[in-house]
């Protein structure tokens, strides 16, 4: 079979592949968009975010974050530890994607949720299909958030009380992990940690100290439990 | 408007890297930390720490002692859940839950309670 035969075949693997992703995609890209456009920028810049940045929940994240002015050093650290799931993601990527060449790292760039589900549960594919897979993906999501953004625009829709989208996709998130950690400690830790900061440092400081907060009790927790192994 | 688009440049840069950072990780420093068991073990964990901190956090503005005293969102938060547990359907989940605070804000029906100043 020459690579010209292949091409058209694994594109449409790929989309097929990329269909269920697509009806997930689209409404909540949608969604994001509609929201995004409560803060009054141009429509364009959803369609920027959903292109450069590529990440539903930090997404949806920066509403919250843009709107009350967060400091950017407050930003890094939110989505960082936000996004700190993908990190384990890529344990499962690393012997699948290739080795080296640009598409090595727009793979690595995209990432995500849904196309890390989508790919770790296939054996070995071509670097093609992950490619296409991937992009389509993208594609999907960032169509979501154009559309989305331009929808709010033309069609007066009284938004408000739409910010709630932000609290139920953390707390879909939340039970997910929950259901596979089944540890009920970590969320307390975390409430811990929020009403502490809430109590000592004033609001625009709130989240970075919960977060360092968290972060130094689950470390310390690690660290107690084995303290030889750190 | 939120803020300048300089800003809202310079928030976006700052996720990019961010977000690529949490991807790029195990592609970059490989073994060490990436198969360190007390990393992995804070690793699995720490999500769910920081989803709770962040529930919290965007539930922040709501004020308990003037009506509604955060109904609204106590009811649309038990929705979403209940709807979560019943389907797992994030979407689904998601709307449900929002649709029901859009619709308590916008009515105004939880406003009325007795307590008003």
């Amino acid at each position: 079979m020459t690579e010209t035969a292949q091409h058209p075949s694994l594109f449409r693997e790929a989309i097929t592949a990329s269909l269920p992703v697509m009806f997930g995609y689209v409404p909540l890209g949608m969604a994001f968009g509609i929201l995004f456009s409560t803060l009054e920028y141009p429509w364009y810049y959803a369609t920027l975010m959903g292109v450069i940045v590529f990440a539903g929940a930090a997404q949806y994240l920066s509403v919250g974050l843009l709107s009350a002015g967060a400091g950017l050093s407050e930003v890094f650290v939110a989505t960082l530890l936000l996004n700190s799931r993908h990190m384990f993601y890529g344990l499962t990527m690393l012997t699948r994607y290739p080795r080296r060449g640009w598409l090595r790292w727009y793979l690595i760039f995209g990432i995500t949720d849904e196309t890390y589900a989508l790919l770790s549960t296939q054996p070995q594919r071509e670097p093609a299909y992950y490619g296409w897979v991937t992009g389509l993906n993208q594609f999907w999501w960032v169509s979501g958030c154009t559309l989305g953004a331009l929808l709010a625009q033309v069609i007066a829709f009284d938004s408000r009380g739409m910010e709630f989208a932000l609290v139920a996709l953390f707390l879909v998130l939340l039970y997910e992990q929950l259901v596979s950690i089944r540890d009920p400690w970590v969320p307390l830790a975390g409430t811990g940690a929020m009403l502490v900061a809430l109590w000592l440092v004033p609001q625009q400081h709130v989240l970075l100290l919960a977060i360092f907060l968290a972060v130094m009790a689950l470390w310390g927790e690690q660290w107690w439990r084995a303290p030889k192994a750190i | 408007m939120a803020g300048t688009e300089g800003y809202l440049m310079a928030v976006m840069a700052v996720m990019l890297v961010a977000t690529f950072a949490t991807r790029a990780l195990p592609f970059l420093f490989l073994r060490r930390l990436a198969e360190h068991p007390g990393f992995l073990a804070f690793g699995r964990r720490l999500p769910a720490a920081i989803l709770t901190i962040l529930v919290i956090y965007s539930l922040a503005g709501t004020d308990l002692q003037v009506p509604p005293y955060g109904l609204p969102e106590l009811l649309a938060g038990a929705v979403t859940l209940v709807v979560h547990a019943w389907r797992r359907n994030a979407l689904l989940s998601i709307v449900a839950g929002t649709g029901l605070f859009m619709l308590l804000q916008q009515s105004g029906w939880l406003a009325h309670l007795p307590g008003a100043a």
